[in-house]
């Protein structure tokens, strides 16, 4: 390697700009909910943790902000169903892909993958299009009011699901691949069953795999607006409460509060996938 | 004499590939036997029928006299050491080893007693708590050998478990695995492309081409009596020239090779037809007389053959070592050389006399085409 | 009686894809296909027909708009990937193997955030009440507050931000596989800098270079908050006039016309970009 200091040191340079470009925004973020003023913007107030805690209007906390926790907590109803649905159909999509034998199945797995790169505004709109469609005839047809069809939660779901699942079943196929064949083979030999095989072997060894994904799709799903805007409902997850907070009453150190607060929650759960990824790689 | 395990007329098809081609034969109880054959000759096949993984295409395998086709692999009593042990990586020794036994539903207080016991067995009784990823490679040979002996089998099917090994533990795992089979005294069947291993270790080896047993037999026999080409060839090394029958049939039969040096050997694998016949010759180096060139080369007389020829170069190694010889119409023949008795000096250029038994060089019918 | 349980888990295995793919992926693109060609007479009326098309062919606005979008994100892919492929490379193969992991989890840091949390960041920065514009009369570059935001500089700017991680993570898996003897091999036989690169670097880099520019440019094209947030009133990217069809005119039939153009010009590109670079998607994007 030719080793040019100036070269070195620019390339450094250039490196160091590149994290503050990607941590400027989160920190600007961040760092307004701490700020004593009723508009996230400089001159710094002094420290306060009112946005998070404080009770009374005008500088009502995110923990007493009624609309906004009703959010968060739709918002994880939300995350928990497609992180559920999106692992197991991940789990059975990867053992189709992996020891399944079929024809098309090159085609089928590049299917498998389109969802990720298909826009989410338009995976959003089809998915309200189909819905209403069916759930107008069947009010033709027949009466029936079948509101889960209808702009809600079970939409945002089923939408958010729809790529969730791509993600969910490439981090599990990857694993699933790495898995020896010998080894179920030798627990076969060694007089097991095949559900024993499946509970004392197979899962066991995706297991990090599985804890990955299931932590990946629970984030995305926290964090999708695009897709979500387009069949929501009433009840409005964390995301679209906080971009109508930003529409209509424009930018106020709670939303920076809440962002904080998502940031640390993601971290965490950062740190939970890194921990589940490093006891995967020691064994 | 009873038969731990019976093979008759084993076939496996993959398509239109034959994989194993008519295999038969018998293990008697508790002996040590390999099957020895290049990779991709179907001794792998032929291990994963007998432990369940594949069906046969035809023939039939027993166990203790019973046939076990219709058994799932989960049923037989047949355990097996894989190539890469197939230890599992999520639990630790003793719950790899007790593995078996919860299968078959043993209680706990004896499933601690066993596993105890099998460690004893295999020397490692401290490592019960030890995470596989902790064991040294030896070590988890020893705890591959111990969870299927655990279970007490009737046939121990080991799949060239030494291969990943490097050569100095390969060694002297060799020494330990024929231990461990008299210590247990079950039957093994080892699989390997190693003849080094399976010469050492085995009561019987059966030398496996092409789907195909060529031979089977004693360590001895193979080595001083193969009983064709391709045994002659893969079993120990072997000067190998491929040449013509001058004159003769059985027995003692005069030939040439294509190289143009003329020698005596002995019809070996059923008589050769005659004169003009295309064969093969094998002489091995240690049969080979080397001794520094005196006066007129000698002529063939007393049973042996003689040529004479210049050192090409030395091949030092050790108590192995080879002198290859340029003969006078530039062959090349290699021989053993020992390092006591006068020859310890030769240089490349000194010119010496060869000489080797007829009966040690196999005459074989080559293969038509 | 083994071939029948083979069978039986298979279609078993089967069934969910087929139910996600079928029902969540195919009917719905197929029926907003269809709805596209629906063109509304009266109330509960319908014909068939290119209509919407050529509603969309007739009218400046619209298919500026898309042009708009396309040149912008392939703007925002060229971007990315000149920003993005010197820190994969620094990442992958001049940083040490501790540091290593952790630049590559700052990497993904912005991942963990949502890109409406991240644009509202962009916003508190850039605003003419912000903290650049501030800084910038602190030190006394600018005499009176600027506005920074509502350009198309700026939009260009937070879609590469938002879109960056997906083209370096594909970018370090693939210069991760690389041998650096290939590198040094490549120096040892006289060539410069430059030749390394362009010769042995960028040609082996290539499955990730095009996996990331495809996921990259299909993302930016797609995106729909930060184009509106960062661009405000006049950023005129499409997918805010899918919105604006389906849900401010309630006029399904357009949008479901406009979604599907987004949907065939985006894939267009990207097969374009596929033919160029001599690539297929199975062996770009569904590699990793």
């Amino acid at each position: 390697m030719i080793k040019n200091p100036v070269f070195t040191l620019a390339y450094r340079c250039y490196i160091l700009a590149f994290f503050l470009f990607l941590a400027a925004p989160l920190a600007a973020a961040g760092m307004f909910a701490f700020n004593d003023s009723l508009f996230p913007a400089l001159p710094w107030q002094g420290f306060t943790l009112d946005w998070f805690f404080n009770d009374t209007e005008p500088k009502l906390g995110m923990f007493h902000d009624r609309r906004l926790l009703r959010g968060l907590y739709y918002s994880f109803i939300i995350a928990s169903c497609v992180s559920l649905m999106s692992v197991f159909v991940g789990t059975c999509n990867a053992f189709l892909f992996t020891r399944g034998q079929f024809p098309g199945k090159g085609v089928l797995y590049i299917l498998m993958v389109v969802p990720l790169v298909i826009p989410g505004v338009i995976l959003g709109i089809s998915i309200l299009v189909l819905a209403s469609t069916i759930a107008n005839g069947v009010e033709e047809a027949y009466g029936w009011e079948w509101d889960f069809l209808r702009p809600g939660l079970p939409l945002v779901v089923l939408g958010q699901f729809s790529f969730v699942t791509t993600i969910t079943s490439l981090v599990i196929t990857a694993r699933l691949q790495k898995l020896d064949f010998s080894l179920e083979e030798a627990a076969f030999n060694l007089g097991a069953k095949r559900l024993r095989v499946l509970r004392t072997i197979t899962l066991p060894f995706l297991k990090p795999a599985l804890i990955a994904s299931g932590l990946v799709a629970f984030l995305v799903s926290f964090e999708n607006f695009n897709t979500t805007l387009m069949v929501v409902g009433s009840e409005a997850p964390l995301t679209v409460t906080m971009f109508d907070r930003m529409v209509k009453v424009g930018s106020t150190p709670v939303l920076n509060a809440v962002s904080f607060f998502l940031m640390i929650g993601s971290g965490i759960l950062a740190l939970a996938m890194v921990f589940a990824q490093r006891n995967s790689k020691s064994e | 004499m009873e038969y731990d395990l019976t093979c008759e007329s084993v076939c496996k098809k993959f398509g239109e590939f034959t994989a194993v081609d008519d295999v038969s034969f018998q293990i008697p109880s508790g002996s040590f036997f390999s099957i020895l054959g290049p990779s991709g000759c179907g001794k792998t096949t032929l291990m994963r029928m007998i432990a369940g993984f594949e069906s046969t295409t035809s023939g039939d395998i027993k166990i203790k006299g019973n046939s076990v086709l219709s058994l799932p692999p989960n049923k037989r009593n047949v355990k097996m050491v894989f190539q890469h042990l197939a230890l599992f990586p999520m639990m630790n020794v003793f719950e790899n080893i007790a593995y078996g036994l919860r299968c078959q539903g043993v209680g706990k207080e004896e499933i601690k007693r066993k596993v105890q016991d099998v460690l004893e067995r295999v020397s490692l009784p401290d490592v019960g708590s030890k995470e596989i990823s902790q064991l040294s490679g030896g070590q988890k040979q020893r705890i591959a050998i111990a969870r299927c002996m655990v279970l007490d089998p009737d046939v121990l099917l080991l799949d060239e478990p030494l291969g990943a090994l490097d050569l100095k533990l390969r060694e002297s795992m060799k020494i330990e695995l024929k231990l461990l089979q008299h210590q247990f005294n079950t039957t093994f069947i080892y699989i390997t492309h190693d003849q080094s291993e399976a010469l050492v270790m085995s009561d019987n080896v059966a030398v496996m081409n092409q789907g195909r047993f060529e031979q089977i037999g004693t360590p001895q026999a193979l080595y001083h009596k193969p009983a064709s080409a391709f045994v002659a060839g893969f079993v120990g090394d072997a000067n190998r020239w491929s040449g013509r029958v001058v004159e003769g049939a059985d027995g003692a039969v005069k030939v040439q090779t294509d190289g143009g040096l003329s020698l005596v050997g002995t019809a070996a694998g059923g008589s050769l037809s005659g004169s003009g016949t295309d064969v093969e010759i094998f002489v091995r180096p240690e049969f080979i007389t080397v001794a520094r060139a005196k006066g007129d080369a000698p002529a063939q007389v007393n049973g042996q053959n003689h040529q004479r020829g210049v050192v090409d170069s030395l091949l030092f190694n050790g108590a192995n070592s080879r002198v290859l010889v340029r003969s006078t119409n530039n062959q090349l023949i290699e021989a053993d050389f020992l390092l006591t008795g006068g020859t310890d000096d030769l240089k490349p250029g000194d010119a010496v006399d060869l000489s080797w038994s007829i009966e040690r060089s196999a005459c074989f019918q080559a293969a038509r085409g | 009686m083994d071939k029948d349980i083979k069978r039986l888990s298979l279609i078993l295995l089967m069934a969910p894809f087929a139910l996600w793919i079928l029902l969540l992926i195919i009917i719905p693109h197929v029926g907003i296909f269809l709805l596209s060609l629906r063109e509304k007479i009266s109330y509960k009326e319908f014909t068939y027909g290119l209509g919407n098309y050529i509603e969309f062919l007739n009218e400046p606005i619209y298919w500026n708009t898309l042009l708009r979008t396309g040149s912008m994100s392939l703007l925002v892919t060229i971007l990315a990937l000149l920003i993005g492929f010197p820190v994969a490379y620094y990442i992958a193969k001049v940083a040490r193997k501790k540091s290593k992991g952790a630049l590559f989890l700052l990497c993904l840091l912005p991942l963990w955030v949502s890109e409406l949390i991240r644009t509202f960041g962009w916003i508190l920065l850039l605003r003419e009440t912000g903290v650049v514009s501030g800084f910038l009369q602190t030190i006394g570059i600018i005499d009176q507050p600027v506005e920074f935001l509502y350009n198309d500089v700026t939009v260009i700017m937070g879609l590469v931000y938002t879109v960056m991680l997906f083209m370096i993570v594909p970018l370090v898996s693939t210069l991760d596989g690389m041998d650096d003897a290939m590198v040094e091999a490549g120096y040892n036989l006289g060539g410069s800098g430059f030749t390394v690169l362009r010769r042995i670097i960028i040609p082996y880099a290539m499955p990730g270079i095009v996996a990331g520019s495809i996921v990259v440019f299909m993302l930016a094209a797609g995106s729909y908050l930060t184009p509106i947030l960062l661009g405000g009133k006049n950023s005129s990217w499409f997918t805010e006039q899918i919105y604006d069809q389906f849900i401010t005119r309630y006029n399904w039939e357009s949008g479901a016309a406009f979604g599907f153009l987004l949907l065939a010009f985006t894939s267009i590109v990207v097969w374009l970009g596929l033919r160029l670079t001599g690539q297929s998607l199975a062996t770009t994007v569904a590699k990793d």
